[in-house]
């Protein structure tokens, strides 16, 4: 088995999405996670706060400076992430597709370093 | 030597494809298998080759595989995996080598990769083909393929890209990039991209081998039927394609006699079976032209309205600037050389010597000979093939005005 990352991608700055196509995305979010634990798959999986709640540490000169955002500025930011295991990319394409339908939003699916558990 | 050289041709791709099944990974299976044509290399001018030159180098290969794993045993997974090499201890069978080359190109051809990854690593694991062939296949220089193909094997190991036949129900799309892929490697044994011989009679041989391999695995898919008739239908021209020295004959002045009418035949048997189907995709319109130019006894004979139509149809569901080339041929013949070459001159296709031996021949014809030369000039120093060199290089000094 190996952990895959399912990292959510997130416009910026668009307007907040109504609440009931988010109910909808959480209801199907929520079922995605019944399924995942079902098959002994799931990990961990939770949404962030906004870029603006982000904090930045950088070490310089043995000191570390602190700094307000996010550490890049872009079109979109991390919305949440998922991480899950399973035997192969294959399954992980796939759960990773139900999630891009889901949450109608890219998702890209990376490997961790050492992530066989098997 | 020879020996070795026709073992590694025919055997590499069988070999890497059991060693990635046996190691579960790329590079150790290819090191194996490298290891062993190297034994090969130093015993068989001594011995002679093996009855079974595949079985030698695959139980070679294994060996090495051991040795290896054993010497850099102290990493931990390496260790495991020769003791289950030992515990498995598999006799080499020859009956599960075709999926597992199968399997092998599925892998090749994931969509997780880049499409120029997949074509690189089909024909350097199942073609066995260099590095610097590739690249020079595809006209990039050899470190940038070279990189290319050692960052396509690290994303099957760290990304676990499954070594497999896909399921039923990706079949279909999965299908689509290993047809390209294997259109590719039967050009490249067509056209070798480089050296003294034309035809690499071999490369076709194993891209027709693999498609049939798929024709019979999917033998309701169409297209895998009409890469298969494109593929027969191409290959039975192979002996009337050059003349004894090994001189290119294009396809208007071939001896037809030449071509191979059991070829033709089942091409063309292929070609009827994917009309009665009538779902039309672009290898299924290649091999209907292919099979018209077939049809006809003497290249006066063609039908170059019907191949003009198969064109335009091919150019609607599959736009690109060299099927707009070949279509540019055909709109030659039906309209006049000028009206084609004003069609070849909008292309954007500087890079591909048979762009410029296309506007060489329409330039010839329409009397330009000095600049019909030139063109000739530029496309033979943009082909590394030494027979295509030398037929541009004397067509260029046969049109060049005195």
């Amino acid at each position: 088995m190996t952990l895959y990352l399912l990292s959510i991608h997130q416009p910026q700055g668009d307007l907040p999405p109504e609440s009931e196509f988010l109910a909808g995305v959480m209801r199907q979010l929520g079922e995605l996670r019944d399924e995942l634990t079902a098959t002994g798959s799931w990990v961990f999986g939770q949404g962030l706060h906004g870029p603006e709640s982000a904090t930045v540490l950088r070490p310089r000169d043995g000191e570390v400076l602190v700094t307000d955002g996010p550490f890049v500025e872009g079109k979109e930011h991390l919305g949440g992430i998922t991480i899950i295991d399973v035997p192969d990319l294959d399954v992980a394409l796939d759960w990773g597709r139900r999630y891009a339908l889901a949450t109608t939003l890219p998702i890209e699916v990376r490997p961790f370093q050492g992530g066989a558990s098997d | 030597m020879e020996d070795v050289e026709a073992a590694f041709r025919a055997e590499y791709g069988r070999a890497v494809a059991v060693l990635v099944r046996l190691l579960g990974d790329i590079d150790l299976a290819e090191e194996a298998v490298q290891d062993a044509f190297t034994i090969a290399l130093r015993r068989w001018p001594r011995t002679g080759p093996p009855p079974s030159p595949a079985g030698w180098i695959i139980t070679t290969a294994r060996n090495r595989a051991i040795d290896r794993l054993r010497r850099e045993a102290s990493r931990a997974d390496r260790h495991a995996q020769a003791a289950l090499l030992y515990a498995a201890d598999p006799p080499v069978e020859e009956a599960p080598v075709r999926d597992d080359r199968l399997r092998l190109i599925f892998t090749c051809c994931h969509p997780a990769l880049a499409p120029a990854a997949r074509v690189a690593l089909t024909l350097r694991l199942l073609g066995g083909l260099s590095t610097a062939e590739i690249a020079r296949a595809f006209l990039v220089p050899e470190p940038t393929m070279a990189q290319r193909l050692v960052r396509a094997k690290s994303k099957i190991r760290d990304a676990r890209i499954p070594y497999r036949v896909p399921r039923d129900a990706d079949l279909p799309d999965r299908l689509h990039t290993v047809l390209a892929v294997l259109y590719l490697i039967f050009n490249e044994g067509y056209t070798a991209s480089a050296g003294q011989r034309l035809v690499r009679a071999e490369l076709c041989a194993e891209a027709v081998r693999l498609a049939r391999l798929l024709v019979e695995l999917m033998p309701d898919e169409p297209e895998a039927l009409g890469l298969l008739a494109l593929m027969l239908l191409t290959e039975s021209r192979r002996d009337a394609r050059t003349t004894g020295d090994g001189d290119l004959v294009p396809l208007p002045r071939q001896d037809r006699a030449r071509w191979d009418a059991a070829l033709v035949a089942e091409g063309q048997a292929l070609v009827r079976r994917c009309l009665r189907r009538d779902q039309p995709g672009p290898y299924q319109i290649q091999a209907a032209i292919a099979a018209v130019h077939s049809a006809a006894p003497r290249a006066a004979d063609t039908d170059w309205g019907q191949i003009l139509q198969l064109y335009d149809h091919l150019l609607a569901v599959a736009p690109g600037p060299v099927v707009a080339l070949n279509r540019a041929v055909a709109l030659a013949e039906v309209a006049g050389p000028a009206v084609a070459l004003a069609e070849v001159d909008r292309l954007d296709l500087d890079g591909y010597h048979v762009r410029h031996a296309v506007r060489a021949d329409l330039l010839a014809r329409l009397g330009r000979g000095g600049e019909a030369a030139e063109a000739y000039r530029t496309a033979a120093a943009l082909t590394g093939n030494a027979a295509e060199q030398a037929f541009l290089t004397g067509r260029a000094a046969a049109v060049a005005p005195d």
